[in-house]
């Protein structure tokens, strides 16, 4: 009997070879690659009036040195705006190495190529860069007064605009009992995956051909940017993503400069050339996240439920807009969460900064979203005296109301509409998790030794598992090897191993014999990425529907073998029997040879495959007009819709009376991804995700001074939370299938960074008694407000205005 | 992040490191742990053409305990020492302040006397060295000197260190019979350089119940450019254990001289730096105390 595999915590397959160190990440190849360094821009708006390189050009060892006047054709112009969008005004995007002009520090304006990266280091130090200072535009409130601009021809800063409105938010606001304003503050983080990015390009001149290893998220975006950026025919380029050590979002933007000029150049040289990012390049030359001003004006009545919600906010792009404006979207439509706000207004700007990108980073949007509603739920509760969690269960869609429509165009473009979820459910379990109802006891019991403890909650909706599609590529061997490709790349999530259940159970094969490839275009040329906690929901679906095509061949072969009728039949641990009549039986890796009629007998199962081997009917070609040889399928998954998954954490802190130090006491998860594939691999995606929330509440923030510098481009100064400062995380799931896909799976990957800083604002506020409304706060900050607040007493805090009742 | 060139040398003696940095002088720098000098290398901040690494020259890795001093040598690892249960028993004060210094990983590799001679305002083992009244035993190519800790830090980074001489050992002082230590710090992460620290060194007389306190000094970490002592005696002396040391405050503000970072206001820092003041005395006297 095969145990079903699905739903089981199975051990990760991939563990073993990468827990001891035989995992291939990027800097692992090209060992006789020459490398590449980059001059980089030390200012953070600048014109480039003059490059010297002469000094580089006599260093040994040194190979070449290329400055945009050595681009030639398309990979000269402008790097692609990769998601266009009807909101954006004024797309700006950079060039792979700077024209004429530099927009953030950090910025490559010279690729030196060299025998290694030393001498290419030793080499770039050499060039001088002449520059004609232009004002720095840094910071969302400098950026919005428009004074200075970034680009001449983007007026006001302005990359886009984009208003969405449900109901009316203006006549619902004027009749609305109560009425509260937030202004909300969100600082910058970064995704700061261990391996940074990195490529290796190899070009085979006699056979024209490019072969890219790339630390990314998406191979076949890779492959399609450099073939269009080369003009090299697209059969004539391969990407391969190895061990990529995490991601989080930064590697989904493509092509990153890099990725244009080291194929460029390993052309132009026929010879092997990579580059490796180092963690300074990482940090002021691949991209951040976050930064955003809130305004949040909210109409209720006097029992706490939303009558009207009225939200701008103002988003820092950074210097260009590649990626377009996928992450102020979700926080537009996302912040919504589990609630239904009757009427709904919701107003962006996108803004240019002399600052590096801005581009997803888990949460993708939503942690902001998610922080500007819940503190909208704890301010209402506040003011009315109610239970936090009163105020949003009297808000909560029900489950009854599913598929709930928003009424707003989700990231993808379609609309914002629930498929499943039970909000009541998951608070309810969040509550006895927490122990929410014997908190007040607790709390009292705590002042009075002197302590202040805090509890804080935030609810989140997640729409995972976007479009347009992802393959799935399932082959048995004669072995009774199972081979699964998928074409989304993968950074540690476990893919090998989820898919391997999903497939396993679908065929009724041993795990063992499941074998998947990700990220690799020579397997799976038609492929989307790896974001928006696609890959379970995306790939997961491909290979099941994959698999189902395999089983249905492999049935109806047998059953023309076995003299019996396809249903009559059962696939288990690599066995087609009949069912109730397990003597009748034929292996899959016999069904397999079958399937492939043979000339040439070069082993044993082969033999019986060739044409002398059995009876035949002469009348019929070996291979029928409506089938292809091989005990393989591919199938794609191509959802209408994103699919909603959701959850509610709570949080315990306790704040030092006098040193103001925050320390998380409980961390309590529930988490609806609809099925579990792996509930051990969902646990970790949630501890890692929670761990990462736990770095944008307490630690972590892009220091830029006016100038431009980033201050703390280093592990040193930039504060990633170790294991030390990570609570331990109780989690409870609860499962409600997503009725949009085959296996009812909905994504994990972001779920458990999304509400974090909204819960330990939550509970700090809690543990104070005054209002919490701009994160990351870090001990200083939280001994200033107190101090502010103590001569203040009746105002919020000095880092935002001032909450309003009106009417 | 690659080093410049660099010519390293791996003398097996003393006099034959000596004879090297005499050598290379104002273009030399010398290796030992390397948790500091490593990343600035690699961020190219600082570019010797020479290094001299003391990893392999013989019988500087002994931690050696007399009657008036513990001895460290120059390429003791803060590990090492840390664990040294000889040195323990005899001055806790080096356990109580190592067990703050970064990371397991980074003690493992970083020496002690490196830091003291790196002497980062951040660094918790020079506050040690002026606490404990060490020595710092200097050679070079005139020979050997020794220069008392409280005279050794100039400023941040800066030491009476010439270029061609190394520190060939400390000599950290023990402390009268009675004293009680503790050592506190407050960092933004677990290993983190502090936003301040405090080592206290508090004198009792007597045992039990009839125990008091003489005197207490303190030395501070981040929070003053070179380490000082504070001496807090006129505010503790014949103080019960159980004082909240709330008079403590104005000589620890009069002591102290912080400054900001993108980490933590002037401000912050002294409040800090006087709350745990208070809190160290406490921890020091609690044994007492219980």
């Amino acid at each position: 009997m095969t145990t079903r595999q699905f739903g089981s915590p199975v051990l990760r397959k991939e563990d073993p070879r990468l827990v001891t160190g035989n995992g291939r990440y990027l800097d692992d190849l090209g060992h006789d690659a020459w490398e590449a360094a980059f001059v980089r821009s030390p200012h953070a708006h600048a014109r480039i009036t003059d490059i010297d390189v002469d000094g580089a050009v006599e260093v040994e060892g040194v190979i070449a040195v290329y400055t945009h006047e050595d681009l030639d054709g398309p990979a000269g112009d402008r790097l692609p705006l990769l998601i266009p969008h009807p909101s954006i005004e004024a797309g700006r995007t950079g060039y792979a190495l700077a024209k004429d002009e530099v927009n953030h520090v950090g910025e490559a304006i010279v690729m030196v190529v060299a025998r290694d990266r030393y001498i290419a280091e030793d080499a770039a130090q050499r060039i001088v860069v002449s520059y004609d200072h232009l004002p720095p535009v840094v910071g969302i409130e400098k950026s919005r007064d428009g004074a200075e601009l970034v680009h001449d021809d983007a007026p006001g800063n302005v990359a886009a605009h984009l208003l969405q409105e449900v109901g009316n938010v203006e006549a619902a606001m004027a009749k609305a009992p109560r009425t509260l304003t937030l202004d909300l503050e969100i600082e910058r983080s970064a995704c700061m995956p261990m391996e940074g990015k990195g490529v290796l390009a190899q070009w085979d001149s006699d056979e024209q051909r490019m072969r890219i290893h790339s630390s990314t998220q998406t191979s076949t975006g890779v492959r399609a940017a450099v073939a269009a950026k080369l003009q090299l025919p697209l059969a004539q380029v391969e990407c391969i993503a190895p061990d990529v050590g995490g991601g989080f979002g930064v590697k989904i933007m493509h092509p990153w400069p890099e990725e244009v000029l080291v194929p460029w150049a390993a052309r132009r040289l026929n010879h092997d050339v990579k580059w490796t990012e180092d963690r300074r390049e990482h940090f002021t030359s691949s991209a951040h996240e976050r930064g955003q001003l809130q305004q949040v004006t909210v109409g209720f009545d006097d029992d706490g439920r939303l009558l009207a919600l009225d939200v701008k906010f103002w988003h820092d792009n950074g210097a260009y807009l590649p990626y377009g404006v996928i992450v102020p979207i979700i926080t537009a439509t996302q912040l919504l969460g589990p609630y239904k706000p009757q009427n709904y207004r919701v107003e962006f700007w996108s803004l240019y900064t002399n600052t590096v990108l801005v581009t997803p980073y888990r949460g993708a949007g939503r942690p902001q979203g998610c922080f500007a509603m819940e503190r909208t739920m704890d301010a209402i509760a506040a003011e009315l005296g109610i239970d936090r969690t009163e105020v949003r269960s009297r808000n909560f869609i029900q489950p009854e109301e599913m598929p709930y429509d928003q009424g707003l165009l989700f990231q993808d473009g379609r609309p914002l509409k629930y498929d499943s979820g039970d909000f009541p459910a998951s608070l309810a379990k969040l509550k006895a998790l927490v122990g929410w109802d014997d908190f007040t006891v607790y709390k009292e019991e705590a002042e009075a030794q002197g302590r202040k403890v805090g509890l804080g909650i935030g609810c989140y909706v997640e729409g995972t598992g976007v479009g347009p599609y992802e393959g799935g590529h399932v082959h048995v061997e004669t072995s009774g090897r199972v081979n699964v490709a998928t074409g989304l790349t993968t950074q540690g999530q476990g893919h090998q191993t989820i898919l391997a259940q999903i497939v396993a159970d679908e065929l009724g094969v041993s795990i063992d014999d499941v074998h998947v490839t990700t990220g690799d275009t020579r397997r799976m040329p038609y492929a989307v990425g790896t974001f928006a906690s696609r890959g379970a929901v995306m790939s997961g679906n491909a290979v099941a529907l994959a698999a189902r095509a395999v089983r249905a061949k492999a049935l109806r072969i047998a059953a023309d073998a076995l003299e019996v009728a396809e249903e009559d039949l059962q696939i288990e641990d690599g066995t087609i029997s009949v069912k109730g009549a397990p003597h009748a039986s034929i292996a899959l890796s016999t069904v397999a040879v079958m399937s492939n009629p043979l000339r040439y007998a070069f082993d044993e199962s082969a033999k019986a495959a060739t044409q002398f081997a059995g009876a035949f009917d002469p009348d019929k070609p070996p291979v029928a007009d409506d089938d292809e040889p091989g005990l393989e399928g591919k199938d794609f998954y191509s959802p209408t819709q994103a699919t909603f998954a959701n959850g509610m954490h709570a949080a315990i802190v306790e704040t030092d009376p006098i040193t103001a130090e925050i320390k998380i006491l409980r961390y309590c998860v529930i988490h609806d991804c609809g099925t579990v594939v792996n509930p051990m691999i969902v646990e970790g995606q949630v501890h890692g995700g929670v761990a990462q929330g736990v770095g944008g509440a307490l630690y972590e923030r892009m220091e830029y001074d006016e100038t431009g510098q980033l201050l703390n481009a280093s592990f040193m100064d930039f504060l990633i939370p170790y294991a030390s400062e990570v609570p331990h995380i109780e989690t409870d799931h609860l499962e409600t299938p997503s009725p949009l896909n085959p296996l009812g799976v909905k994504g994990a990957g972001e779920a458990g960074t999304i509400p974090v800083s909204a819960v330990i604002a939550s509970a700090i506020e809690d543990a104070e008694g005054f209002p919490i409304r701009s994160m990351p706060i870090s001990p200083n900050e939280l001994w200033d407000l107190r101090r502010h607040q103590a001569a203040n007493p009746r105002s919020t805090n000095p880092r935002s205005s001032t909450t309003q009742e009106s009417a | 992040m690659k080093p410049a060139p660099f010519v390293h040398h791996s003398p097996r003696t003393l006099d034959e490191a000596v004879a090297m940095l005499g050598d290379v002088g104002h273009d030399g720098k010398v290796l030992a742990g390397g948790q500091s000098l490593i990343p600035v290398l690699n961020m190219r901040l600082a570019q010797p053409a020479h290094l001299v690494d003391i990893n392999r020259v013989a019988g500087l890795d002994t931690v050696t305990v007399s009657d008036d001093v513990v001895r460290v040598g120059a390429t003791v690892r803060h590990a090492s020492l840390e664990k040294n249960t000889e040195a323990y028993a005899v001055l806790p004060l080096l356990r109580q302040a190592l067990r703050n210094v970064a990371h397991p990983a980074i003690r493992n590799r970083g020496t002690t006397v490196g830091s003291i001679a790196h002497a980062d305002a951040a660094g918790e083992m020079p506050s040690i060295a002026v606490l404990t009244g060490a020595v710092i035993e200097v050679v070079g190519p005139a020979g050997r000197r020794e220069v008392a800790a409280a005279d050794f830090f100039e400023g941040p980074l800066m030491t009476v260190l010439e270029a061609d001489e190394l520190v060939e050992a400390v000599r950290f002082g023990r402390f009268a019979e009675g004293t009680r230590t503790a050592f506190l710090e407050s960092a933004r992460r677990h290993g983190d350089y502090a936003l301040a620290g405090v080592g206290v060194a508090v004198d009792v007389e007597g045992q039990g119940g009839d125990a008091v306190v003489r005197g207490a000094r303190a030395a501070y970490v981040s929070v003053t450019d070179v380490p000082v002592v504070v001496d807090l005696t006129e505010a503790v002396a014949g103080q019960p254990f159980s004082s909240a040391w709330d008079g403590v405050e104005d000589l620890v503000q009069a002591g102290i001289a912080p400054e900001a970072d993108i980490h933590a206001s002037s401000e912050y820092r002294r409040a800090l730096a006087a709350e745990l003041t208070r809190r160290a005395l406490t921890t020091a006297l609690s044994e007492v105390a219980s």
